[in-house]
């Protein structure tokens, strides 16, 4: 493995589908370390498909994905988890587990089948949870957790996952705005201060500004753009995308896409 | 809280440990004779203990403790803490295995390699038919075990009203989980423990497993794999306590439950605590059967269940939990 291709999530050629809907066709992408794409488009569009097949958990129509250099196909599951982890959309508990113990299941792919849970991965996955305010839950059930609290668990088991790429399915559901500044924060600091990479899927467009160095654009039918945050966003590609009409508002202080909606309808919009 | 304070664990360990030996003891001493201290006992009686008593308490022990470790096994692959060892059809198909060998007068053929065929048989069917082309799908091998099941019933049942009388007493004992019959050496809780030792060391997948499939493979577990894995360990534990004993039920239920109640979810303290436990709790159910009523023997199941329900009623009436 060369250092080259160190934490690094690269697509060939890649075409996705799912029943009757073309998620991508021929993606070519380059994820690094230190780069936080942000994954936009309307519903139903693939957005969880294509990060399951980013994943391994989902066989792409054609081409593939190379992880650190290596054919993301031909990797034992484990060797995959050391390396990538994703936030899936949902999370389900069955069973009784304390929060710290369900925080801790994040280390299961570092471990040997005979081996136990260090004091320094316990460290760790207080600190996870401690980082997503969740540290005075540690010793409640995850069964007893609201929606918000459930999202943010789920989060702290991946950073004790400790993966260089993270897929984040839609991370700030559930969340109030308050907790989806915290936990996108976090996110940051994973991806600048640790060097890792990561393609988080959001509806939020502002948040995708905010915080997104890179995004990658579904637009559906299979067409997609990936390129910098900053020469994509734009008030008529996401009117494109989201198949109605956005606009940029700039109060001098801050620069935000809203929806022009009211009665009128996409493109009777007064020039205001 | 997810399970009992931490300051209790040294006390619940030790008890789990004492109970086998302890139960292993009341059973040795207590039976249709009376109270008989087993190391002042005259020469018959201890032939009777050597001979009667410990091979049938060990062989309940046995059964306890592959039902308790079967519901586990069962629970994480059905995603649910309330399966059963018994929801996948695998006593129906021993039970219907056995009542043919049963009304057909088959001497030859004992009754545990019967019913050891009919569970695999059951288990053959059902690994088949829920195999389909998808991915895993719980809901899939829990229907299929459920028709498969409900198959056998049928079949149980057109036996037992076309069956000779004669043989009539003994099929029901059988269907409702009997040890009289059960005999085992000593030499077999080797093995067995070195399965569970095996098991154990699969603990840490079962507790990613409970995820879902999405999540434990996002951990790294091959989950096709894992899930096929532990259907067939979990049926072969089940077609080994149902060939010794019969249909006993609510063991592979209550116990798994209870456990995760003292020691928590973790699997790799709940499989040996479910172990111990399931071994006494049977051990003392059956010793109790043989005893109480005397010299009437009661299948050991009549009592799992008269016990088991209505603990298990109470459990899921206080569980605010279970959904």
């Amino acid at each position: 493995m060369s250092t080259s291709t160190h934490g690094s999530l690269v697509v060939e050629d890649l075409s996705v589908r799912i029943g009757q809907v073309e998620v991508v066709r021929d993606l070519n992408l380059a994820v690094g370390a230190g780069e936080f794409w942000g994954l936009l488009g309307p519903n139903g569009v693939g957005k969880t498909t294509l990060l399951k097949t980013l994943a391994g958990v989902f066989a792409p129509e054609r081409g593939g994905v190379r992880l650190d250099g290596r054919r993301l196909d031909a990797m034992p599951r484990r060797d995959i988890a050391r390396r990538l982890g994703m936030l899936p959309q949902h999370t389900h508990y069955a069973f009784d587990a304390s929060c710290l113990e369900t925080a801790l299941v994040g280390r299961h792919p570092h471990l040997n089948a005979w081996g136990r849970e260090s004091s320094s991965d316990r460290e760790r996955a207080s600190e996870a949870l401690s980082e997503l305010d969740l540290l005075e839950l540690a010793g409640r059930s995850c069964m007893d957790l609201s929606g918000g609290e459930s999202r943010r668990l789920a989060l702290a088991t991946l950073l004790v996952q400790d993966p260089t790429i993270m897929l984040l399915d839609e991370p700030t559901n559930h969340l109030d705005p308050a907790n989806q500044v915290t936990m996108l924060n976090v996110l940051h600091r994973q991806v600048r201060e640790k060097r890792k990479a990561a393609l988080m899927a959001l509806h939020e467009v502002n948040l995708a500004t905010c915080y997104c160095s890179h995004v990658l654009l579904l637009y559906g039918n299979g067409e997609w753009d990936a390129g910098p945050s900053s020469e994509l966003l734009t008030a008529d590609n996401l009117s494109r995308l989201y198949r109605c009409r956005v606009r940029l508002v700039d109060d001098g202080r801050q620069r935000v896409f809203a929806v022009a909606g009211g009665a009128g309808g996409p493109g009777e919009h007064s020039a205001g | 809280m997810a399970s009992a304070p931490v300051i209790w664990r040294p006390i619940i360990w030790l008890t789990l440990l004492a109970l086998p030996p302890l139960a292993l003891l009341l059973a040795a001493s207590w039976g249709s004779s009376g109270w008989v201290w087993p190391f002042a006992a005259d020469e018959t009686m201890q032939r009777v203990i050597a001979e009667l008593r410990l091979p049938r308490a060990i062989a309940a022990l046995a059964t306890g403790s592959l039902l308790a470790l079967a519901g586990c096994l069962m629970q994480v692959l059905l995603r649910n803490p309330l399966a059963d060892p018994y929801v996948l059809g695998l006593s129906g198909g021993a039970a219907a295995f056995v009542l043919v060998g049963m009304s057909l007068g088959l001497a030859a053929l004992p009754v545990p390699v019967l019913a050891f065929a009919g569970a695999m048989l059951t288990m053959v069917i059902v690994f088949v038919l829920a195999r389909g082309r998808g991915p895993w799908s719980t809901t899939r091998v829990l229907l299929t075990g459920v028709v498969v099941a409900a198959g056998w019933g049928a079949l149980i049942s057109l036996l037992l009203a076309t069956g000779p009388d004669a043989s009539l007493r003994s099929m029901l004992y059988w269907l409702m989980g009997d040890l009289s019959y059960a005999r085992l050496s000593a030499w077999w809780l080797l093995p067995l423990a070195a399965g569970v030792g095996l098991l154990w060391l699969r603990a840490r997948s079962l507790n990613v497993m409970t995820g879902g499939e999405l999540q434990a493979a996002l951990l790294g577990e091959a989950t096709r794999t894992r899930f096929w894995e532990i259907y067939l360990i979990a049926s072969l534990l089940t077609a080994l306590a149902v060939s010794m004993a019969g249909a006993i039920g609510f063991v592979g239920l209550i116990v798994p439950h209870l456990m995760r109640l003292l020691v928590g979810a973790d699997h790799r303290v709940l499989l040996p605590a479910a172990a111990l436990f399931g071994g006494a709790f049977l051990l003392l159910a059956d010793t109790a059967a043989r005893s109480l009523l005397a010299p009437r023997q009661l299948p050991v199941g009549v009592l799992t269940a008269l016990i088991g329900v209505p603990l298990f009623l109470l459990l899921l009436y206080r569980a605010a939990r279970i959904r």
